[in-house]
This record gives C-alpha cells, sequence and structure tokens, in this order.
C-alpha cells in the first residue's frame, strides 16, 4: 500500500510501517503462544512414551495383566491390572452416584428452587468447586471413613448375597473402593452442577411455556422441554466430572488402604488407582521404578485425553447442531 | 375458583371439581418431611442403628415414598409423578448440602483452634513431629512463590493464546488449538507432574525445586487461563473494534488499549480463580518440590515446601494426632485463602463486568 501511495508524507509512511510491524510481531507473539500449548500436549506425550518405552523393555511381566507392582526388585514385574480396575470401578460408583444428583440439583436450581435461594445456592456450588482435593481426602479420611461404617455393615449384611456389598472380615474400616467412589463423587458433583445448570437454563423458554399451557405439570414439563434439550449437555458433563474422578491422585490415596489385590468385592479394603499409586510409590521409587509410574502415568493420559475429547466433540457437535 | 363459587354457589360446585382437581394442602409437603424425619429417628432409635447417615437416608427414603403415596390417592398419578420429582430434586439438594456444608463446617472447627500467630510464623525446623508445636510458615512462603511464578509464566501466555483465538485464529490451527486447550483443563494433575518431572529433572538433569512445582502448576494454569480469557474477550462488543480501526488505529493496538482494557475485569477474575485452582493442587508439588521442614526462601535451589503437601505429609506421613492437628490448622489456612481468592474474583468481575460496553 505505501509503495502505491509516493506522495504520501513520510511521516505517515513510518507510522504505517511501524503499525504492520507492530502487527506483525503481535501476530506471531499470540499465534506462538497458541503453538507453545500444542507443543506442551505434544511433549507430555512424547516424554512419557520416552519413559515408558525404557520401563516396558525391561519389564519380565505383562504389563496389562500382571498384579504386583514391584519395579525395583532384581526381576522388575509390574503390570496396570489392579490400577486399571480400580480407577474404573471407583470412577464408575462416583459417576453412579454423582450424576443423578448433580441434575436433581441443576434442576433444583434453575427450576424448582425459589429465586432467593437459587441464586446464593448456584454461588456456593460453585465456590465448592475450589475446594482443594487434599482437603476433601483430609475430610474423607478423618470423617466420612468413620462415619460409614455404619453404612458398609448395614449393606454387608442386607445386600451382602449381591457378591459385590459382601465384606471378607465384617467390620473392617471402610478404606475401600466404595468409599473412595462416594468421595470422589462428592467432589465431581460441584463441576458437573455447575455445567448441567447451565444448559438446563438455556432451554427455550417457549417449548417451557408450552408445555405448561398445554396442561404438563412441572415434572412433565421438564421432561418434554428441558431435559431433551439438555442431554448433550449432561453427557459432557458427566464426562468432565468423569476424567476428574479418573485423574484424582490424592483424596483417593490419603482414603484407600492400597494392595495389589483385585476383588469384587467393594466393600473389603484393597485395590489402588492409577493416580494414587503414582502418589503413593514414587518417593521411595528407583530412577526405574519412576520410569514404571510413568508408564502407568501415560496410560492414565491417554485414558483421560479420550474421555475430555470425546465430552468436547458432543459438545462442539450441539454448537453446531443448534447454530 | 372463589370468585365463581359465590356468586352462583348451586350449579359451580361440578364446574369447579373439574377444573381443579383434587389438591393435597399446601402444607402437606411440610407435615410429610416433618412425619418422616421424625419417623426415621424413631426407626433408627429402635432399630439401633448407629450412623446418624442411615438415619437420614432412611428419612429421605420415607419422604419420598410417603409424599408419592398420598399424592397418588388423592390427585391422581400425573400429579403423584410430580411430586415424585420435586421431592426426588429436593432430596438431591438436601444429600448434596449435607457433606458439603460438614466439610466446610469440620474444618473450621478442626482447624480454628490449631491456627494462631505462632503456628503462621513458624516452620516444622526442630519440631518433633510427635509432639505439638511447628508451624506453616515455610508452606507459606512455598506455595506463594510457586504460585506467584507459576502465574508469571502462565498468565500472558494464556492471555496471549486467548488473543490469537478470538482476534486472529482462522483454520486448522486455531481449532487444534481451541481443541487441545479444552482437552488439556482435563489433563490430571499427577501426569503434569509426572511430565515435568521427566523433562525437567531427568531429561535436564536440574534438582528438585520451588521452581519445577511451578512449571507443572503452571501447565496445569494455562488452559483455565485461555478458556476464561476467551469468554471475555468475545463479549467484548464489536463496534469498539470497528471504531477504533475507522480512526486509523492499528490492529495490535486496538486490542492492546481497546479490547483488553474492556474485558480486563473479566480476566482478571479468570486469571484469580485459576490461581485458586493451582494453590491447592498436591500431586505435582509432591513430586517435584520435595516438601523440606525448614525455610527456603529461593524457589529455584533446593527442596520447598508448599500448604497441600505440608497437609499431606502432616497426615500421611506424621500420622498422630498431632499431625492430624497440624493438618487441619493448614487445611483451615489453605481453603480461607481459596475462597477469599474466589470470592475476590466474583466481586471484580460484577463490578466491572465488559457487559456495560462504554
Amino acid at each position: 500500500m505505501t509503495s502505491s501511495t509516493p506522495a504520501a508524507p513520510r511521516g505517515r509512511e513510518r507510522r504505517q510501517r511501524d503499525s504492520r510491524v507492530g502487527d506483525k510481531i503481535f501476530m506471531n507473539l499470540s499465534r506462538g503462544s497458541g503453538i507453545l500449548l500444542l507443543v506442551v500436549m505434544a511433549a507430555i506425550a512424547g516424554f512419557l512414551t520416552w519413559r515408558s518405552v525404557i520401563a516396558l523393555s525391561k519389564n519380565e511381566g505383562n504389563f496389562l495383566t500382571t498384579f504386583e507392582w514391584t519395579p525395583d526388585a532384581p526381576t522388575p514385574v509390574f503390570g496396570i491390572a489392579v490400577l486399571a480396575f480400580g480407577t474404573i470401578v471407583s470412577a464408575l460408583i462416583a459417576m453412579l452416584i454423582a450424576v443423578p444428583v448433580a441434575i436433581g440439583i441443576a434442576l433444583f436450581i434453575s427450576h424448582y428452587a425459589p429465586r432467593r435461594i437459587a441464586q446464593p445456592f448456584a454461588y456456593l456450588v460453585d465456590l465448592l468447586a475450589a475446594v482443594p482435593s487434599i482437603i476433601y481426602g483430609l475430610w474423607g479420611a478423618l470423617f466420612l471413613v468413620p462415619h460409614l461404617g455404619g453404612l458398609n455393615s448395614w449393606l454387608d449384611q442386607y445386600l451382602g448375597w449381591t457378591y459385590i456389598f459382601d465384606q471378607s472380615r465384617a467390620g473392617t474400616t471402610p478404606r475401600n473402593l466404595f468409599t473412595v467412589g462416594i468421595l470422589l463423587a462428592i467432589m465431581i458433583l460441584p463441576i458437573i452442577t455447575a455445567v448441567s445448570r447451565e444448559v438446563f437454563r438455556q432451554a427455550p423458554r417457549m417449548h417451557e411455556e408450552a408445555a405448561l399451557a398445554l396442561g404438563a405439570t412441572r415434572w412433565e414439563m421438564i421432561r418434554t422441554a428441558v431435559l431433551p434439550f439438555g442431554r448433550p449437555g449432561i453427557i459432557s458433563a458427566s464426562m468432565l466430572g468423569l476424567g476428574r474422578a479418573l485423574g484424582e491422585t490424592i483424596a483417593v490415596a490419603v482414603v484407600l488402604s492400597s494392595s495389589n489385590v483385585l476383588s469384587l468385592h467393594l466393600l473389603d479394603p484393597g485395590g489402588g488407582t492409577f493416580a494414587q499409586n503414582i502418589a503413593l510409590k514414587f518417593n521411595e521409587a528407583q530412577p526405574f521404578g519412576r520410569d514404571a509410574l510413568m508408564a502407568s502415568g501415560l496410560v492414565l493420559f491417554v485414558i483421560t485425553l479420550l474421555v475430555n475429547g470425546a465430552a468436547r466433540l458432543i459438545v462442539a457437535r450441539r454448537k453446531e447442531y443448534s447454530a | 375458583m372463589s370468585a365463581a363459587t359465590t356468586s352462583v354457589p348451586a350449579d359451580a360446585r361440578p364446574v369447579s371439581r373439574l377444573l381443579t382437581a383434587n389438591r393435597l394442602p399446601k402444607w402437606a409437603p411440610g407435615a410429610v418431611a416433618a412425619g418422616s424425619i421424625v419417623l426415621g429417628c424413631g426407626i433408627g432409635l429402635v432399630g439401633d442403628l448407629k450412623s446418624k447417615l442411615q438415619w437420614g437416608l432412611i428419612a429421605a427414603i420415607l419422604f419420598v415414598v410417603i409424599s408419592y403415596v398420598l399424592s397418588a390417592q388423592v390427585e391422581g398419578r400425573r400429579q403423584a409423578k410430580d411430586r415424585l420429582a420435586t421431592s426426588l430434586v429436593w432430596v438431591a439438594f438436601i444429600l448434596a448440602v449435607v457433606p458439603l456444608l460438614s466439610l466446610t463446617v469440620y474444618t473450621i472447627q478442626q482447624g480454628a483452634s490449631v491456627v494462631d500467630g505462632n503456628f503462621l510464623t513458624h516452620s516444622m525446623m526442630g519440631v518433633r513431629s510427635a509432639g505439638p508445636g511447628g508451624g506453616i510458615y515455610h508452606a507459606l512462603i512455598g506455595t506463594l512463590e510457586q504460585v506467584g511464578l507459576a502465574t508469571l509464566m502462565a498468565a500472558p501466555i494464556g492471555l496471549l493464546t486467548a488473543v490469537y483465538l478470538v482476534e486472529y485464529g482462522r483454520g486448522t490451527l486455531a481449532k487444534a488449538v481451541t481443541f487441545f486447550v479444552d482437552v488439556m483443563t482435563g489433563v490430571p494433575s499427577i501426569v503434569a507432574g509426572l511430565f515435568i518431572l521427566s523433562l525437567w529433572n531427568i531429561a535436564l538433569g536440574f534438582n528438585y525445586s520451588g521452581f519445577s512445582g511451578s512449571l507443572a502448576l503452571a501447565i496445569l494454569m494455562m488452559p483455565v487461563v485461555v478458556r476464561s480469557t476467551e469468554e471475555m474477550l468475545k463479549l467484548v462488543p464489536n463496534e469498539l473494534r470497528e471504531a477504533s480501526y475507522a480512526l486509523g488505529v492499528p490492529k495490535w493496538k486496538t486490542i492492546l488499549r481497546i479490547v483488553l482494557p474492556t474485558a480486563i475485569g473479566g480476566i482478571t477474575t479468570g486469571v484469580m480463580l485459576a490461581v485458586a485452582r493451582i494453590t491447592g493442587e498436591t500431586a505435582p508439588v509432591m513430586m517435584l518440590v520435595f516438601g523440606a521442614a525448614y525455610i527456603n526462601n529461593n524457589p529455584f535451589d533446593g527442596p520447598q515446601q508448599s500448604l497441600p503437601m505440608y497437609i499431606w505429609q502432616q497426615y500421611a506421613v506424621v500420622n498422630n494426632d498431632y499431625g492430624y492437628a497440624r493438618a487441619w490448622g493448614a487445611a483451615l489456612v489453605l481453603i480461607a485463602f481459596v475462597m477469599g481468592l474466589n470470592l475476590i474474583a466474583r466481586g471484580i468481575a460484577r463490578w466491572r463486568s465488559p457487559k456495560a460496553g462504554h
């Protein structure tokens, strides 16, 4: 542009050149940081894979099916069977409890509660999402665990026939996967609630009023107008919660008394999760033991990547659909 | 109903029966709730159930069942279902409030007796772990330094990335960045810790330090900052940008002088919420900072301490009543810090929302 108007005053020319240089610098700076984020993600995958390959090449056991975790023994043997089982089971229990309750709370805030309660309560839920997990862990270990003893023996007594609620030794301290699941449910409740509440709020007002005008009760209105609209939102909110539950480290490490036993008796202490195992074994681990832990960390990374990616894709598809 | 019935009482009755079916009186849900709580306590006492949790569960189940049956008898199936949904929603609300309230109250109860001037100004140097005393000064210093360094790294990068996505981003690169920022939000903190460990400590050969902890925290913080800043920048009205371009202001200056100042309230809120989030992270710090009992003011050299890791050590390593007490004290300080940040951040958001657009 400057070349086509040679008659323009020199000052203006310089200003334009400056602004173009400034624009270029600024744009490259901002694009650079975007690229940096991608590089970090790639580096996480790359570095963990690098250490994992080292670890797996010396593993004497089968990485997927071995129960033990003794990478620093003379013949290193370690596997993720117990960890994968514990991670999935505790996250599943958490989801089974948290998702219905969170939907209930979200509906409570968006459609049921009197406005005077709804606003402060929504605020409170947001605040609770910020409570550090170590504090949930501390509370879980020193408050929740003693208080769940009764529930555990009740489940053992009356639902013991279901096998999963059967305690091998009655009256053991409930530092088991079931308690972990309950604690995780409490921890992911705020995030699921927050996301689904926002979706419920966006449900088209016209549909709701039409349903009510046709004589629907409030529940029928919610079932026909709000929930179908909010379903993708609920799914993605749940998957965000699932991602949190899968990766939660310190609260699980505090509450669970771990062992390398894979048992479907949910009320027996024992088992472990990926993150908890890393946190617990890390300090005593030799350099090779660390590499082994990184291999399990890589598995966790891939799992959470898939879960979160799927959640985002569902949300993105809904955006396209509604636009 | 009342106007029609008073004027023509003779034939109004069948009409009103048609229009308004039988309803339970307004006080019914309250009465059922009170009744089921009494019944729940009664069953708990008679059945000798130790845990109060079970009493509450029994009362909640009774409430749902009784109000459903009652309503089905008086009002019919559809109304009963509606009542069922309403009572389930209320039960969900109570189920959520109980543990969350208990968490807050219990932490304050346990921590308040521990936190005092001495606790805040002393480290654990030379304190017997099986005895009283000691404090969190070294952990406070460590947390402030690590979180500060992480913010210094993550906030500018996050901000610039958000600017790129909103102001420049088109095409596949922007799409990829958006997607991976979303995915990165879900990276477990322990994985971030492992990554920094393999990069910083194993590949590059550095030792434990506060700084390597803050590198991991920065990774956790970046996507949160990007996400919130992006939302805020999108709220800035386009007219402002166009007005600025029309006056011949270059794009970068428009962003720096017009767009960012307009959104600064929301951006600050987002950064503060992200700071609050990483302040409570334990796992990466535990691996990278190592946890010293003494005061180390230099985050670039040698082990440090941090509040969440201090709680973990007092609980899991010390593992006696004195340790628990110190853990609760530190937990109270940590929760107060995080909540305070949250409240201030939300206050700023309300005070300077970009919607004003002046």
